[in-house]
């Protein structure tokens, strides 16, 4: 089969009876809950990444297989739930795939996600292919069900959009447990009594899976001339296996905890010994600490993804300046897309944008140039406050805050609380851009559209009910699409009343319209 | 298929002496957001598959959907290590948008082959969105995979009410290479 590494992923934990799959949809991570829907797993988008981890624990506390997906910034919103449940443990297997996005070909950043593996203190596998994405994920079931523990899958762009060749081997995976409850509570209730010896308990896990790393781990030895051995993990291991196709090379599939004694050997047995790494200096910086004089990168290489010229490159030690791919053209808001009469009219009111993550980032673009700030999903409510909080009031008022609806409920809800809770004193408006599904990562469904993951009938979150059950006074609701004047008037009433307001710009996205349609008249001949 | 066209691709030196190294054959397909880039990496990764070749590819996601300049990298040959085409190693540049022509030339290697949209006679082209598949015509009589895994590849990478017209384009396009290459 020739897959693609999130559907790899999918087939893996359908093989392994995997008995609930969660997350919030992100580039590159967004195809593994489809793929495993369509191969008959039970699947559900949660309003965030924080949520779907916990829903994840809970069943997993049930003794349930469960799989988590979100791209790497979602980790960051994930992370309380994260570093505790290291402690508490867990029954069922836990995987969270962490989707990282070096190169930012769709992000805001390109952290690397392997400092929280280390940080958090769980394990973590870098498949390199589709292939070890198939099997890291049964490898990640078995040892978050041996050690109790939740395991990292780590992907990036290039194994998740991937497709190489996999050829499935479900005779690997293991029995699913039964599912069933047991009281634990000096495992689960984490009150400090409790969470001291939780710590150590997880670091004397973590202290056996590197024993077992050594010996057992899912690391391979490639013979090769011992004048040059190579390090490496993930994606880099591939580009350097093209690069240096005769080095001798460790590639690491477990990288944390690190098999230690492992790299001392080999580095032992070459004359050079490089770390091949995308992204931050992790790996190098760790066999270093450990003793093992080892080659890294130059700093330039930890900016963007690698490719096998750039691993040619470092292993030449090469510092000279990089050719840059000319310019492609950039993206832009499509013909008709509803978000450009919003963006068109803050333009004329000269209103200053605090912006949110979706198509309609697309509005710091040219021809609008209308989106002021970007930082994180949800970041647009309290950025706007906090400009109107400081702003002389003549710059103050023509502060506004947009957000997609997708992205409201994600993590937009909260900083309306804020926004009741804090008032500017020259009031806020937020413009919710409803246009009916998460656009940006390819029409995924979200607690606003009233449909599952799988697009079956659910209970729906209507933003104006919500902004006035929260005691916002002006909530209108309009289609900006009818008529530009009458959005630009609205939206300039709204400023001028000085007070919260909250307006829904419900248009259906273009792209999506038909499929919608057609998704409502199949679920109005069930109802 | 044309044997002297396969052994070109997959073992004699290349044109500019670089060696057999390149037992892979590279492809880069290049275009705007909605053109169907991906969908022709993938008919031309299956196609490989179903040749019996190792294979992989890749591409960028995420704002190709809004227009946007959109790439894809196949690749295929008897071992496939990265996923990417190195820069300035393509076999083939597959161009469904020609003025993506600046932004991609950097890609093809010297005495690589490049296909272009006036290669086929957009009046014969019945569905004009079948444009990729015309071009994966063109490619296919250059690279060294059988005719009937290239349709086995569309028939399973496209839905059923679209086979006739894409049949037809992907002939449209074998023809145009007969004339153009005379392979």
């Amino acid at each position: 089969m020739l897959l693609s590494g999130d559907e790899a992923v999918a087939l893996a934990a359908r093989d392994a009876g995997v008995a609930l799959g969660t997350g919030y949809p992100g580039t590159p991570s967004t195809e593994i809950l489809e793929a495993f829907a369509e191969l008959g797993g039970h699947a559900q988008w949660s309003p965030n990444e924080k949520v779907a981890l916990e829903v994840a624990i809970g069943a997993s506390f049930g003794s349930a297989r469960t799989l988590v997906t979100m791209k790497h910034v979602g980790v960051n919103v994930a992370a309380d739930a994260l570093f505790t449940a290291a402690y508490t443990g867990v029954a069922g297997a836990l995987v969270l795939v962490s989707a990282d996005d070096p190169g930012m070909a769709s992000s805001q950043n390109e952290q690397d996600n392997r400092h929280y593996a280390a940080a958090a203190g769980i394990p973590m596998l870098e498949p390199a292919d589709s292939q070890d994405a198939y099997e890291f994920t049964l490898k990640a079931i078995e040892i978050s069900e041996r050690w109790k523990l939740p395991v990292m899958l780590r992907m990036t762009t290039r194994v998740c959009h991937a497709k190489t060749i996999v050829r499935s081997r479900p005779e690997l995976a293991t029995t699913p447990p039964a599912t069933g409850y047991a009281r634990h509570i000096d495992l689960r209730v984490m009150i400090p009594s409790n969470a001291r010896p939780a710590h150590r308990r997880l670091r004397a896990k973590l202290a056996r899976i590197a024993e077992w790393n050594e010996v057992a781990g899912p690391n391979r030895q490639i013979e090769g001339d011992r004048s040059l051995g190579i390090i490496s993990s993930g994606v880099a291991s591939v580009h350097a296996r093209e690069a240096a196709p005769g080095a001798a090379m460790l590639k690491l599939g477990l990288t944390y905890p690190p098999p230690f004694e492992a790299i001392r050997a080999f580095a032992r047995t070459v004359d050079r010994c490089v770390v091949i790494e995308e992204g931050d200096p992790w790996l190098v910086d760790a066999i270093r600490a450990a003793g093992v004089p080892v080659e890294g990168k130059p700093e330039m290489y930890r900016f963007g993804e690698l490719n096998v010229d750039r691993v040619r490159r470092i292993l030449a030690g090469d510092v000279t300046p990089e050719p840059a791919p000319p310019p492609g053209k950039p993206p832009e808001l499509c013909p008709g897309c509803p978000h450009r009469y919003v963006f068109q009219a803050l333009r004329k009111l000269d209103c200053i944008v605090s912006g949110d993550i979706g198509c309609y980032s697309l509005g710091a673009l040219p021809p609008f140039e209308a989106l002021e700030t970007l930082v994180c999903m949800g970041a647009s409510i309290g950025m706007g406050l906090g400009l109107r909080h400081v702003l002389a009031p003549e710059l103050a008022r023509r502060v506004v805050s947009v957000i997609g609806d997708s992205t409201f409920v994600h993590s937009g809800i909260t900083g309306l609380v804020e926004m009741i809770y804090n008032p500017p004193p020259d009031g806020h408006v937020l413009i919710i851009l409803d246009n009916g599904t998460t656009a940006m990562t390819g029409m995924q469904e979200h607690p606003g559209t009233g449909r599952t993951l799988d697009h079956q009938r659910t209970g729906k979150v209507v933003f104006e009910d919500l902004a006035r059950s929260l005691g916002v006074k002006q909530v209108h609701v309009i289609d900006p699409t009818l008529s530009q004047q009458a959005f630009e008037d609205l939206v300039a009433q709204c400023l001028e009343s000085r007070e919260l307001a909250v307006i829904v710009a419900r248009r259906t996205c273009l792209l999506a319209t038909g499929k919608i349609k057609q998704m409502e008249k199949c679920l109005e001949q069930q109802d | 298929m044309n044997s002297k066209t396969e052994r070109q691709i997959s073992a004699e030196p290349l044109p500019d002496g670089r060696g057999p190294v390149s037992l892979v054959t590279n492809i880069v397909f290049a275009g705007l957001g909605g053109q169907g880039v991906v969908k022709a990496s993938d008919i031309a990764a299956d196609a490989a598959f179903r040749a019996g070749f190792d294979v992989k590819k890749s591409e960028l996601h995420g704002m190709s959907q809004r227009g946007g300049s959109v790439s894809s990298d196949v690749r295929f040959g008897e071992r496939v290590e990265s996923p990417m085409v190195p820069p300035g190693d393509a076999d083939f540049l597959v161009l469904i948008a020609p003025d993506q022509l600046e932004v991609n030339r950097w890609q093809l290697r010297n005495g690589g082959v490049l296909i272009v949209p006036s290669m086929i006679d957009a009046r014969a082209l019945s569905n004009k969105k079948a444009l990729n598949v015309a071009l994966l015509g063109v490619l296919s009589v250059l690279s060294g995979i059988p005719e009937e895994h290239w349709i086995a590849a569309i028939r399973s990478n496209l839905p059923e009410k679209l086979h006739e017209a894409n049949f037809a384009a992907f002939e449209l396009g074998r023809q145009a290479a007969r004339r153009e290459f005379n392979p």
